[in-house]
This record gives C-alpha cells, structure tokens and sequence, in this order.
C-alpha cells in the first residue's frame, strides 16, 4: 500500500541507450536546464565560463607534449652546450596556466555546488507546497507510495541530472570540439581516422543500447514480479506460519527469483560490456593512430613531426573518453527522464481552486447584537460578507447552523454517489448518520469541509452557500477527528497545539483534561514533552484517540464532525473516550458517524443512508416506531445481502 | 559479516573468481601497451624504421584486441556473479524468514524484512559488482603502472611515488572528514522522507485544520537544514579534484623538466617520456577511481550487515527431537503460565510487572466453545498465540490434548490447532486457492461446505465467477466482512481440533455473526473453539466465557455466573445493553 514503490529502491544500474530513447530525452533535459537555471543565471554563466577555460587548458596540456618535444627537447639535443632556461621559463608559465585551470575547476565545481543544493531545495519546496494544495481527489486517485517515492527517489534523479550530467555533457561537448579542432591543425588524414573509429564507437554503443534496453525492460518487469511477491508475502507472512505453508511459498519464490536473476544478469552482462568496449575501442583508435603516424611520419608523406605526433595521440584519448561520458550521460538522462516527468507532472497539477469571498472573523457582539470586528480572539466568531459593489462587509454570526439542499454528488460523472441530499442541523444539535459501508457517510462530511464540490444543489452554513466562503475559513470552523488517528512526529504537546497554533502551554493542558487525555499524557516518561514518532507507535490506539479529540477541543470550532471516532476503540476504553467526547461536544453543532449505539442514541436526528440516499430520519424512539431499516440494524434483524 | 554474504555466492563462485583473473589480463596488456609505444616511437618512428613501426604496431592491435576480448568477459563474468549473488541473498534469506517464529517477525517487522530483501539486496549487487569489477583492477593497474615506470626509469618515477603518497593521504583525509557528515545527511533525509509520508497520510487532518501553511514551513525548514548539511559535506568531497588535478599537473611539469635534462643527457628516449606520461594519468586515475569506490562499498556496508542480519537470525521456535505427530483431542491446558515478548536470545531478566500474561491456569476440556474478553491490551491475543506455539511461554507450560505444546512436530500442532488470526490477510490467487491453503489437495465440495459453515458460500456464489473470483492482494476487493468470512473457511478447511477465532468476525453483523456461530456448533460438533471478540453477543452463547484484564484471567465462568459475580462483565454487557451494534451488514 503506502510503501509500494518508496521500498523498491533504486533501479538496477545501466549503461547505453538505443538512438531512439535519446532522441526522446530533449524536452525533460531542456525543462530541466530551465528550472535550474530560472534561479541561478549568475551563477550558470560563471560555471559555463569556468567550464569553457577548464577544457582549454586540458587541451593545451595535451598539446603541450608536441611543443615540449619539437620545440625544446630536439633542439636542446643538437646543442653543445644545453641552455635550459627557455624551458624552465616556458614551465614555470604552464604552470601558472594550469593553476588558473585549477582554480576555475574548483570555481565551477563549488558554484555547481550550490547550484544544485539551491535547485534541490527549491525544487523540495515547491513539490511539497503544490502537494499540500492539491484536491483530496489527487490523493485518492494517486496510491500513497507513488506519491512518496516522488520524494524518495525522482527527486534524487534530478539531482544527478542537475549536479552531474548537465554539466558533464557541457565539458564533454566542449573538449570533443576543442580537442577536434587542435586534431585538425595536427592532421587531417589522422583526424579522419580518428573520426571513423569514433563513429563505431557511437554506432556499437547505440546497437548495445538497444538490445540491453530490451532486456532491461524485461528485467524490470521481473523485479516488479519479485517485489511485488515479497511485499505480500512479508505483509502475511503470519499466516503462511499458521497454515504451514513455508515450504510451498519457498517453491514459488525461487521460481520468479530465478527469472529475475536471468534476465537481470543478462541485462546487466550487456549494460557492463559498454565500458571496457568502449574503452578498449578507444584503444584500439589509439594503436592504429601510432601506426598510421608513424608510417606517415616516416614516409614524409605529410609534415608529422614527432612531437606533432606524441601529440596527436594523447588527443585521440581526449577525444574518445569524452564520447564514452557522452554515453553514458545520456543514458543516465534516459533512465532518470520517468522520474523527472513524475516530479513534473506533480508540478503541474492544478491547486484546489478557492473563490470565496466570505472570511471568518474574530467579532465583538454589542448589546444590540451588532458586530464589530477584532483583532483578537474574543470567543465570538463572524463571516465577514464582503459586499457586492466593494462597500461596507456585513457580519453574520457564527452559530453553527448547517443545511442541505437538493445535494447531488459523484466523484465521476457516470457514478452518481449521493442523490437529493436534504438535512439541517439547527446550531448545537448533534446530527448522526448511520448506515452500511459505502452508503455516503464520509461522502456527506466530505461535503461540508469542501473536500469534494457539488453537482447539484447547494450547502448552507448559517445561510451563507458554502461556495462564497473562503475554504481555509471554513475549515477552520470545522472540527474534525477521524477513525484513523494521524499524529505527526513532535511531542504531544506539539499535536495538540496543531488545532490552534497560538495556544499557550495553558491552553494546551487545559484541553487535554476535558478531552479526559490529560491523565494518561501525565503518565507519559516525559508528560507533555513526550516525543512521538510514527503516528505515535508508542500508544494505544484509544490513547492516540483522545490526543485527536483533545486537538479538535483546543481548535474549538464551532461545528464537529467526528467519523467513526470510536470505532476502532474497544468498549471499556471507549468509555474514557466517550466522556471526552461528550465534553467536546457540548454546545456544538455536530455531525456524527458511528455504528456503536451508544454514540447515536441521544441525538437530535438519526439519519439512515443507504445507497446515497438519506432513506430514514427521525430520533432514536420515533425510528424504533417506525420499525424500519434503523430498527433491523438496531435489533440485529439485518437481512444479510451478500 | 561478509563470510556470511560471500558464503551465499554457491554456484556463482567461479564467475566471481574469473572475473578478476580475466581483468587481471586485461590489465597486464593495458600496462605494457605504453611501453611498446614506447618502442614504437624510439626504434621506429625517430630512427625511421618502417618495418619495426609495423611489427610493433601489429603487436599493439593483437594486444588491443586481446584486452578488449579479456574486458568484456571479465564485464560478464562479473554481472553474472553479481546479480548471481544477488538472487542467491534474496533465496537464502526468504527461505530463512521461513524459518522464523512470530517473535522474530516481530523483532524484523515486516517492513524491514521486505527492505532488506528489495532496496538492500539491490544496494549490495551495486556494490559487489563494483567490487570485483574496480577493485580487481584499479589496485593492479595502480600497481603494474608504477612497476613499468620504475622499468622505465627508476630515478623519475621517484616523482610518482610522492605524487601518489601525497595524494592517497588528501584523500583519506577527505573521506575521513566527509563519510560521518554524510551518515548525518542520510539520517536527515530519512526524517525529510518521513514527515512528507505523514503529510501523505494526514492530508484530511491537515487540510481540516488549515495547517497547510504550517506544514509547509516546517518541511522548508527541514529541506534547508538538509540542504546546509549537504554543502557542509559536499564542501569537502569537492576538493578531491583540485587535489588531483594539481598531482597531475606536478608530475606533467616535473616530468617535463627531468625528462628533457635526461633526453638531452642521453639517459633516456622520446619515446619513453611519452609512456611515462600514460602511466601519469593511469596511475593517478586508478588511484581516485579506488577512493569513489571505497567510499560506495562503505556506505553499501548499512545495507550489507542489515541482510547478514537475518541470514544469522536464529528462530526462536523449532521442532523437538522426538516429536508427536498426533494431537489426541482438543482439549487445553494453562499451568502457571507466565509470558512475555522477549528473544529466547536475549538475557531473560524480566521483572513481573513487563509480563504480557500473569499466573494463567486454565482447563478446556474438549469441544467445548470458549468466549474469550476484556479490554484492549489485556493479552487476550497473546493467550491464545500460545495454543498453537506461536510464542513459546517464559514460565510454566500449555497443554493441547494433555501433551506439551513443545513435544509437538509443529507442523501438526498447527494442522490441529487452526488460527484466524485478528490481521489476517487473503493472498493473490482465486478464492479456490485460497481456501486450499488449509488443505492443499482439498475438492470444490469440500471448499462449498467449509465456507457454508462460515456464512461465506452465499456471498460467493454472487460473484460472477464463484469460487473462482479472482482476490486481489490482501483481499483488497472483497469487503472487510466478507474477507473475514473466507478466512474462518480456510482455517476450517485443515479440520482442526480445536478453532481459535482472533476477533475474526468484528466486521461482520450481528445477525450472520450469529448464524456462523450456530452453524459452527452444529455441523462441527467436537470441535473446541476459542472465540475472542468486543462483543458480548458473540461470547454469551458460549460454553464458558473467560474474562481478562492486564494479562491475567479475571474471571471464567458462565454468562449467567459472570452477570452475577464479575463486575468487569456487567459494565462491559451494560455499555451494550441489547447487544446490537450498527455494523456493516455483510
């Protein structure tokens, strides 16, 4: 589930790509180079610069042999008394030259540095800003763990692209042309030869590319197989004790453990071929450049001195591994482009979009009932309805009171969910829905905190349609505690603080004790300040129960919604949760999922809801009266459908 | 810890062995290609000789193309013995975790256990390959280069020796400083991960609580806590290449100098400062190639000693020397039983108070039907884990058909003893095998009649393909009633002795809960049956009802007694006074 793809960890290594996977990289590469360089222009420049004097001394290194040969060693040989100062002078410059490459290596690495830590953690922002705005629909539709390995591993390409292969591919492109130019001046016919053994290379490592590509997809294919196995296995591994089935789920493993392991040693036999090909292609270049310049040399065919030669022959080398870098770059683009597209397109979503104009406001109440707005928290709420022709905003009263009216809804259009919704809470009541699995409950809930938009009809809350106001508001006034606790790493403090950023310690505590949490917290190791760390590991469910309840006290808003609150809770606990549930609700406006009766019987109105429609209404006694649905549930009497 | 993982390389051996013998070769001729160039140059080209150009260079395609033959096996030698003894740690660990008792899956957790045999493996055929792939050869380059220099001449590659001395200790000191920093920068970007996976989970309460901007701010603060971590660290690693390049450029220079003073003196040729110039270069790069490995095949040791992990994981549970192969009949006995999750490894020393279960001494005789409550976290799991030897108790012993639950062969304990355990979970596969799960040679009757007496044969036969539907992993298309349903049909399939129900029918309503428990009773007459459950309706019925609180029995007795004497009883029935729940109906 939630770990499906973070767990699989990085995809096998790969060498060589086909022509045609390359030819698809550009767009990934060019948004790439784009987004790093929207923040750092600076900075790009300077490494580009860096880069380019960087190559150039590399290539004056190399052809510095044929100076040193042909302009000073044979010249000093003929001499009877050897003067050697021009040397040591001509050194001493090289030197300096080659401190000035130094430098603008470092220069370029450090800037690159920065860069990509910049572009990471901009890049960081942004991906968990845009989640954070992202419609509750994204996370139902995209699984949780695709939306984790975003983070734990597409992240981690674009670093590789940013940090390394961009700038790599600049170095190489820039040397191959520099070093293709002094190759030029040397020789041509030599250039050409070069050329053609430069040519089989590309040509093999894109043959390489193609065939390994074939079998690195089906390699991937069994290792998805062979992940996929273990994580169910692991997940009922209890069971397959139980029922003694070890050896038998032993039998099945090897099997798809023996195909992944064929197709990925061949795959991987074809990947590492690229290198020592590569290399020993280059090799073979570089014999057949001697021998072709030596017997040029001689033959006097052309002018080749030997320096010029000795020369030319350290330049095939910077030539031919520059090409191999290309290569393997690309590749390495290639492999990284799915996961850069995925940190894309989750760039790319559209935000939950919010129009609404009415805010929630803090607001002093005359005794005339008028409203003023505060600055302060004063324990009175307001909507501030901005008035249509840009006057004076109108105040209305929070009191909680909240209406359906004629509410459709489908998350799809062809799967119509909930048809004609019509209810009211009066502020203050406690409203229950009761109902089998899948009927719309948590769909109607859904609703009133915008989660979900409506097709039809309209949400009223204290007459104001919930459209005009603005989402942020209006959760705020809601309160929210699910089934599923989910508390975040911090102490407990910090999670009961997350209702109400402002609160003092004070404030804290004091809504842990009408919660009923206060008492256990105490006995925590460390009180309060308790660290917890995965969804609070370290407590009992019923524990972690009242720490969400004591969060929607300390938020205090004045509608609750509370789903399944207790459902997980076994009965003796639930009745320390019930007492702080209880306190929670207490002049609240509230709307309540429950299938324990307890919870339901005392509210103002039950609603049964079965298959989208709210087929029952009334309190606990008129619909035990009406001996209906809610009285089979009651009596246990359910006709059991499939 | 790394005899354990060589120890899994099996057949994979010889390719790992060959491997490094084929780049052995190769790097033998990539050694000595610089000196025949040498020759090349000094007996050819400078004195003009056509025929010594066409010998050696003859000699030098031979040698290109005999190390690219040697290169490429080596290549595939090594992918083979790397992905070999990758699958080989994948087998051997699987069929270890075969072995293990709950207790160990417990210790392992399966999220560990299912990292360690996925990103871990993974993480160490990288690093296994780049093994014998770069540290066979750049040490043998590094060391046949340094060999044809002092050949070459010994005087001159003096320079090398400090070159190569000064540089290897940089960059130790580089690695030294930089490896802990970067151990800091994977912690934090674990914790990074971690609070974007409860934003994940949490989105509903942070969206209800209009928290998105805090959140937000939290995470930037940690992303740039990371970030300042990262350039800390990465501050140092960059200065491996200053480093490097000024090595390289001492030699070219110091080279160029002696090398001309020696050629003008006649002590040395063209040819050979040519070749020296090669080795400059190999030697260097294969110094800088080992330190990148090095620092790999170091931070791959986590993912290493986490695999060695379980390969030297002892189970806590095996077979007796003699065991019975037969349960006589379903009867249960608790004697003085103390238990606690603790190793069998670990020291023992725990105090009463960390005991899950306190003073158990029971008797159920056989086939009776035993109701099993009490709060959450008052063992009433961990009691009847026991039965079937899912844990071994510290103290005292459980008795199944008046024999010690250790004298058994457990495989027979467990085909005696059938569990539906409280998370229990349906593998991929048709709801057929599934069911054959419990018994593997079963026919479809005998699959109809265990899931009519489980209330599940008449769900099944409205799916299209009856009892040939398709389940998906962990049941995920069936509902939660439905699949606790098929997993009392499955245990029933084995014809157990004695039925343990882990509240196995929470998420079934009460009326089919009920009928379940009748059909149980009639049509499996004998049979003893244990069934936990929050609800008094699906205890009250039973035989005799035990009653637990904080790892000790309360109470056992029957409904009727319990009502009378037991105080924790009556709050629990009167919290449910009528018994009935609003539960989703089938």
């Amino acid at each position: 589930m939630a770990e499906n793809r973070a767990h699989q960890g990085p995809p096998p290594r790969r060498a060589g790509v086909s022509f045609k996977e390359v030819s698809q990289i550009g767009p990934v590469l060019k948004r790439v180079l784009a987004y790093t360089l929207s923040k750092n222009k600076v900075k790009a420049v300077v490494v580009v610069c860096c880069i380019l004097f960087s190559a150039f001394v590399h290539i004056v290194n190399s052809m510095f042999l044929r100076t040193l040969i042909d302009d000073y060693i044979i010249p000093l040989t003929h001499q009877a008394q050897p003067d050697f100062s021009p040397l040591a002078w001509r050194l001493v410059r090289l030197g300096v030259l080659f401190a000035c490459g130094i430098i603008a290596t470092y220069a370029y690495q450090r800037l690159m540095m920065y860069i990509t830590q910049d572009t990471m953690l901009s890049l960081r922002k942004e991906v968990f800003a845009k989640m954070e705005s992202l419609p509750i629909g994204y996370f139902d539709t995209h699984a949780h763990g695709d939306i984790m390995s975003v983070y734990t591993n597409d992240i981690d390409t674009l670093r590789q692209m940013v940090n390394q292969t961009i700038p790599q591919l600049l170095n190489s492109s820039v040397t191959i042309i520099l070093a293709f130019i002094s190759m030029l001046i040397l020789n041509i016919p030599l250039t050409i030869l070069t050329l053609v053994m430069v040519f089989i290379m590309i040509m093999m490592a894109g043959k390489l590319g193609g065939l390994s590509s074939k079998y690195f997809t089906k390699q991937q294919m069994a290792l998805g197989k062979v992940n996929g196995y273990i994580e169910e296995m692991m997940g009922g591994q209890k069971v397959v004790k139980v029922f003694c089935h070890e050896e038998k789920a032993v039998e099945e493993f090897s099997a798809i453990n023996e195909d992944l392991r064929a197709s990925a040693s061949r795959a991987n036999k074809l990947a590492s071929m690229l290198m020592p090909l590569n290399a020993n292609v280059a090799y073979i270049s570089y014999v057949l450049c001697a021998v072709l310049g030596s017997v040029v040399a001689i033959s006097g065919f052309t002018s080749l001195t030997l320096g010029s030669l000795v020369s030319f022959l350290t330049l095939n080398r910077n030539f031919t591994m520059p090409v191999t870098q290309i290569s393997m770059q690309l590749s390495a683009v290639v492999m990284a482009q799915a996961g850069a597209q995925r940190v894309f397109a989750l760039l790319d979503e559209t935000p939950e979009d919010d129009d609404g104009k009415v805010t929630l406001v803090y607001a002093n109440e005359a005794e005339d009932g008028t409203l003023t707005e505060a600055a302060e928290r004063t324990g009175v709420w307001a909507w501030k309805v901005p008035a249509e022709n840009g006057g004076e905003p109108s105040y209305v009263k929070v009191r909680g009171g909240v209406r359906f009216e004629d509410v459709d809804f489908s998350y799809v259009p062809e799967k119509q969910i909930l048809y004609d919704i019509n209810m009211y809470a009066k502020p203050g009541q406690k409203i229950a829905l009761v109902g089998s699995t899948g009927a719309g409950k948590t769909t109607i809930t859904n609703l009133i905190t915008r989660f979900y938009d409506i097709q039809r009809g309209q949400i009223l809350y204290d007459g104001i349609d919930i459209k005009d106001i603005k989402k942020s508001d209006l959760r705020r006034s809601l309160g929210v505690v699910l089934q599923d606790t989910n508390l975040f790493t911090g102490t407990v403090m910090d999670n009961i603080r997350f209702g109400r950023l402002d609160a003092t310690d004070e404030e804290v505590i004091e809504a842990a004790k009408i919660a009923n949490a206060d008492g256990f917290i105490r006995r925590l190791p460390e009180g309060y300040h308790t660290m917890l760390t995965g969804n609070g590991a370290n407590l009992s469910q019923g524990q972690r129960q009242l720490l969400s309840i004591a969060r929607a006290t300390i938020e205090d808003a004045p509608v609750l919604i509370l789903d399944e609150a207790t459902s997980s809770i076994d009965t003796r606990t639930e009745m320390h949760v019930q007492a702080g549930m209880d306190a929670l609700m207490a002049g609240r406006t509230t709307f309540v999922i429950a299938h324990r009766l307890s919870t339901i019987m005392n509210a103002n109105c039950i609603m049964v809801v079965e298959g989208g429609h709210i087929i029952e209404r009334g309190d606990h006694d008129e619909l035990i009266e009406a001996k209906g649905r809610y009285y089979q549930l009651y009596t246990g009497n359910a006709v059991t459908e499939g | 810890m790394l005899k354990t993982l060589v120890g899994n390389l099996g057949k994979y051996k010889r390719s790992a062995i060959l491997s490094p013998i084929m780049t052995l070769c190769e790097v033998v001729i990539d050694v000595l290609l610089p000196i025949v160039i040498s020759f090349l140059i000094d007996r050819g080209v400078s004195v003009g000789n056509m025929h010594n150009v066409l010998v050696y260079g003859g000699l030098m395609l031979i040698m290109a193309f005999v190390a690219l033959f040697f290169g490429v096996m080596g290549a595939r030698l090594a992918a083979d013995a790397s992905t070999g003894l990758a699958a080989n740690l994948r087998r051997h660990m699987y069929e270890k975790i075969q072995t293990f008792a709950f207790a160990n899956i417990d210790r392992f957790s399966t999220a560990g256990l299912v990292t360690r045999l996925t990103t871990d493996v993974t993480n160490v055929q990288n690093a296994f390959m780049m093994v014998i792939r770069i540290m066979s050869r750049a040490p043998l380059m590094l060391v046949g280069s340094l060999v044809a220099c002092f050949m070459l001449n010994a005087k001159l590659s003096l320079i090398f020796v400090v070159a190569i001395i000064i540089l290897f200790s940089m960059i130790m000191l580089i690695i030294r400083k930089a490896l802990p920093i970067f151990r800091t920068v994977f912690d934090r970007y674990d914790d990074l991960n971690t609070s974007v996976q409860e934003n994940v989970t949490a989105i509903r309460v942070v969206k209800s609580f209009v928290r998105e901007e805090y959140e937000n701010q939290r995470f930037e603060y940690a992303a740039a806590y990371l970030r300042n971590l990262s350039i800390k660290a990465e501050k140092i690693v960059i200065m491996n290449m200053p480093v490097m390049m000024i090595a390289i450029h001492f030699c070219m220079i110091a080279l160029s100098w002696f090398g001309a003073r020696l050629i003008v003196a006649d002590q040395f040729t063209t040819g050979q400062l040519t070749s020296m110039f090669s080795y400059v270069m190999q030697i260097l790069m294969n110094l800088m190639m080992m330190s990148m490995i090095f620092v790999m095949v170091s931070m791959s040791m986590a993912s290493a000693n986490r695999i060695a992990q379980v390969l030297d994981e002892e189970p806590d549970i095996t077979d007796p020397e003699d065991p019975l192969f037969e349960v006589p009949d379903g009867s249960i006995d608790f004697e003085n039983v103390n238990f606690a999750y603790t190793s069998k490894n670990e020291d023992f020393s725990k105090t009463e108070g960390e005991y899950v279960l306190r003073g158990i001494d029971l008797h159920i005789r056989s086939g009776e039907v035993i109701g099993v409550i009490g709060g959450t976290g008052s063992g009433k799991s961990s009691f009847v884990n026991l039965i079937s030897r899912l844990y071994d108790v510290n103290e005292g012993a459980v008795k199944v058909g008046g024999h010690d639950v250790r004298e058994y062969d457990l495989e027979a304990l467990r085909n005696s003893v059938s569990v539906v355990l409280q998370k229990n979970v349906l593998f991929s596969g048709t709801i057929l095998d599934n069911l054959r799960w419990g018994k593997a040679d079963a026919t479809e009757e005998e699959c109809r009649e265990a899931c009519e007496i489980a209330c599940a044969d008449e769900f099944i036969q409205n799916f299209p393909d009856k009892y040939e539907t398709w389940i998906e992993q962990g049941g995920a298309n069936v509902s939660g009633g439905q699949r606790q349903r098929l997993c009392i049909a499955r245990a029933l399939m084995k014809s157990p002795k004695i039925l343990i129900l882990d509240d196995s029918t929470s998420a079934v309503d009460t009326a089919t809960d009920a009928k379940l428990r009748a059909a149980l009773t009639e049509r499996v007459p004998g049979m003893t049956t244990l069934i936990i459950a929050q609800r008094v309706a699906s205890v009250m019925n039973a035989d005799r009802i035990i009653v637990m609180d904080d790892g000790r029995v309360d109470a056992f007795d029957t409904h009727e007694a319990l009502l009378e004497t037991n105080e924790i009883y009556r709050d629990i029935y009167q919290t449910q006074t009528n018994g009935a729940d609003f539960d989703e109906p089938g």
